[in-house]
């Protein structure tokens, strides 16, 4: 079970690690589109995966990238994958 | 209703920005051949340096000849599958003499080098197994495995490290693991690892897959590929290839030592599904995969071009994507607008070669990708290294 606390430190480590890639300094929040509202490309956005993978030690299957949109949505995935590793 | 291309309004819009520039690259015409090194575009004589048509051999008098025969023979089109009458005795004939030449049991003929990816990787991996490639992989990988519908591991570029721990974090469950990697990467002519990749083998199961397009009749003592030259041909469990670069034609196939590889002819979708290569496709193939065979020199001849090219280049202060010299020679350039500007400069100077831009690039680098044929005389090498400095000369005083 994931508590509150492990969220927070997932989503503060994925904030971090986005940060770089938000050229135009939008405010980043739980329901921020990752690819939309930071008009990342295609590239940047595997780039980035590949952090978040690592700072996780886990593998994020690009099929399940399909359905990650907003930095919530990658908090729960990665929760998942740790939870599953 | 939204319309169905209004999805691609931003695409359009860089499209059209760039062709502003000049002349539109992703509808660049060949007005007339004139030899494997040398066309009529926009009315001009022009020397091809970005073509993958390595060994130059696209005007054979002795192939088209045979492309010829098999026409009158065998008609234009084959009208159906490999399953059904599409099969020919040339294919056939093809498939036996690409397992010789590569030294495998087995072979399948693709209508093309994409649909071979296509049908291998979704042909090998299902739902229940899950693919590990390099994230510079060529767009008929990526495709392939999502038609698989596998579970997808990303791995960067190059980096056995990296994929070594992947491996070991994956749990294979009940399903099978497939690593994918390209002999020689077309964008910076760089190549796998593939020693070391195999060496993993020892440590971790999996079955390998080598997409050997650009390394296929350039890499290896007899042209067999990057698995040649490493010496690691029995680790390497399925190769894929084209006929659309060396082989001078299109098409493509798969090799392997499988006992059960032939299953592949009726499970894989992509060769089922798809007509059959047209008769003089496979006669021509044929008789271009004879001449490599009986002429190594060509091989030898295509490395010193390759290295007038990337020496030439390196001397008068271009940045190139790989430090090694390779038939594929990507000069970096600073920006997308510099790029195209000097792609445009060059072909105002009689020299094309391919531009390659971001997203679809590594690393994001904008290029502007040469690769050299063994066709190439030293006075054409000479013009390109020439239009190279031309074009920067007359890009510098645009200030793009
Ligand atoms: C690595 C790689 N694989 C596959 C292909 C596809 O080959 P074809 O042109 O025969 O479809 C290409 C080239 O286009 C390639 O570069």
């Amino acid at each position: 079970m994931s508590t509150d606390n492990d969220n927070r430190q997932v989503e503060t480590t994925i904030m971090e690690l986005l940060a770089p890639y938000n050229k135009q300094g939008v405010a980043l929040a739980p329901d921020t589109d990752i690819a939309a509202d930071l008009n990342i490309d295609s590239a940047d956005v595997l780039n980035f995966v590949m952090e978040v993978e690592d700072a996780f030690d886990i593998d994020i299957p690009v099929n399940d990238l399909s359905d990650v949109r907003t930095v919530a949505d990658l908090v729960a995935l990665v929760q998942s994958r740790i939870g599953s590793a | 209703m939204p319309d169905l291309l209004k999805k691609y309004h931003k695409l359009k819009q860089r499209h059209d920005a760039l062709v502003q520039l000049g002349t539109d690259a992703v509808q660049l015409v060949n007005e007339q051949l004139l030899s494997p090194t040398r066309a009529i575009i926009n009315g001009r004589e022009t020397v091809l340096a970005g073509t993958n048509n390595y060994l130059g051999l696209t005007f054979e008098p002795e192939c088209i000849e045979a492309g010829r025969k098999a026409l009158e023979e065998y008609g234009t089109g084959t009208t159906g599958s490999r399953i059904a009458n599409g099969t020919y005795a040339l294919h056939v004939a093809l498939e036996q003499a690409l397992a010789e030449f590569m030294g495998r049991q087995h072979c399948m003929v693709f209508s093309t080098g994409f649909q071979a990816n296509l049908g291998m990787i979704a042909g090998l991996a299902g739902p229940k197994d899950t693919i590990f490639i390099d994230m510079d992989s060529h767009a008929s990988i990526f495709d392939g495995c999502r038609l698989s519908g596998a579970t997808v591991v990303l791995f960067r570029h190059n980096d056995v490290e990296h994929l070594r721990r992947r491996l070991k974090r994956h749990d294979a469950g009940e399903g099978g693991r497939l690593v994918i990697v390209e002999g020689l990467y077309s964008m910076l002519g760089d190549t796998a690892p593939l020693r070391e990749i195999a060496a993993l083998k020892q440590e971790f199961d999996f079955q390998l897959l080598v997409d050997e397009a650009h390394s296929f009749g350039v890499l290896g003592k007899h042209g067999r590929g990057l698995a040649e030259q490493e010496d690691v041909e029995q680790a390497v469990d399925f190769v894929v290839g084209t006929f659309s670069k060396s082989l001078g034609g299109i098409g493509g196939y798969a090799v392997s030592d499988h006992p059960d590889f032939d299953v592949l002819r009726y499970a894989s979708r992509p060769y089922m599904f798809t007509a059959a290569p047209s008769p003089a496709s496979m006669a021509t193939t044929l008789c271009i995969l004879r001449q490599i065979a009986r002429r190594p020199q060509l091989r030898k001849k295509l490395w010193d071009n390759a290295a007038l090219l990337h020496n030439g280049l390196k001397e008068r202060g271009f940045e190139l994507g790989h430090e090694a010299v390779s038939p594929v020679v990507a000069v970096i350039c600073p920006t997308q607008e510099y790029a195209v500007a000097m792609w445009n400069a060059l072909l105002q100077h009689g020299v094309y070669v391919n531009l390659a831009l971001p997203p679809g690039t590594p690393k994001k680098l904008a290029l502007l990708r040469c690769s050299v044929s063994a066709a190439h005389t030293a006075e054409e090498i000479e013009t390109v290294l020439q239009a190279f400095v031309k074009a920067r000369d007359a890009v510098a005083t645009m200030q793009v």
